[in-house]
């Protein structure tokens, strides 16, 4: 007896992270559109105490489930056990704010005049790829691009990594390391602790 | 009976079980792990299918009861 589960719009947020990508493909400030997946995230966990927005509203999550489970593209095997213990997942979420610090760091070196625009992305914090033709001048400084390739970068290699984990375990193993599911639960379990 | 039992210290949060569950028997407590309403919880295995961390898993359990 299955329940009648009512649809609701924001169940069709996989749909953001596809356009997402597309529209950083042609012009890349519309990368700091991403923003809003880092904050809202937080603000639910610091202001609400939970992880709705996980539960309910994370388009890459969607998206790994739309790809894995109903277009079949994961095994669906369980992932290795090390995967979702806790010295990796806080070891993850310190390397991915290390290299979001180092991001923000080159951002500023533009912003500075010490160092220029580099149109290009780089993947998995080691490959550098052209992306000219995603930026060609704007009404806003340099450093607004530097940093919308930087978090572009950022977004495609935490995506390509979650898509790989996807083919090869569950659907959404990537949300057992995920850093920013780390951070929010984190939050709130310091916030659970607190109203006791 | 058999009934999805969750390792809350392996729980990652993420609410995929919750979206699977059937019955609706599975909520995110507080944003800290899955918890099961074993009273409505049938154990049909879905949760554990889905969790991507493997903490929840249908298990025997006495009484349907804790």
């Amino acid at each position: 007896m299955a329940v009648n589960k009512k649809k609701h719009w924001y169940e069709y947020l996989w749909i953001w992270s596809i356009i997402y990508f597309a529209l950083g493909f042609f012009n890349i400030l519309f990368a700091w559109l991403g923003m809003i997946d880092f904050i809202l995230p937080l603000i639910f966990a610091a202001v609400g105490g939970n992880k709705w927005f996980c539960n309910h509203m994370c388009g890459r999550g969607q998206l790994f489930w739309v790809l894995g489970r109903n277009l079949k593209c994961s095994r669906g095997k369980p992932a290795p056990k090390w995967m979702s213990s806790k010295w990796f997942r806080y070891g993850f979420l310190i390397f991915f704010l290390t290299m979001f610090g180092t991001m923000v760091f080159q951002t500023y070196l533009v912003f500075s005049g010490a160092g220029t625009l580099r149109k290009a992305i780089k993947l998995f914090w080691t490959f550098r790829v052209p992306w000219q033709w995603a930026y060609n001048g704007s009404i806003f400084p340099d450093w607004v691009a530097q940093f919308g390739f930087g978090f572009y970068s950022l977004m495609l290699t935490s995506t390509l990594i979650g898509l790989i984990v996807m083919v090869l375990y569950k659907e959404r193993t990537w949300c057992s390391f995920c850093p920013m599911g780390t951070m929010t639960q984190g939050i709130c379990k310091i916030k659970s602790k607190e109203r006791v | 009976m058999r009934k999805a039992v969750n390792d809350i210290d392996r729980c990652v949060a993420c609410g995929v079980c919750a979206l699977q569950c059937p019955r609706e028997a599975i909520s995110i407590h507080k944003g800290c792990y899955a918890l099961v309403d074993i009273g409505k919880c049938v154990g049909c295995g879905l949760c554990e299918k889905a969790c991507p961390a493997g903490s929840i898993k249908v298990s025997e359990v006495e009484n349907g009861s804790k």
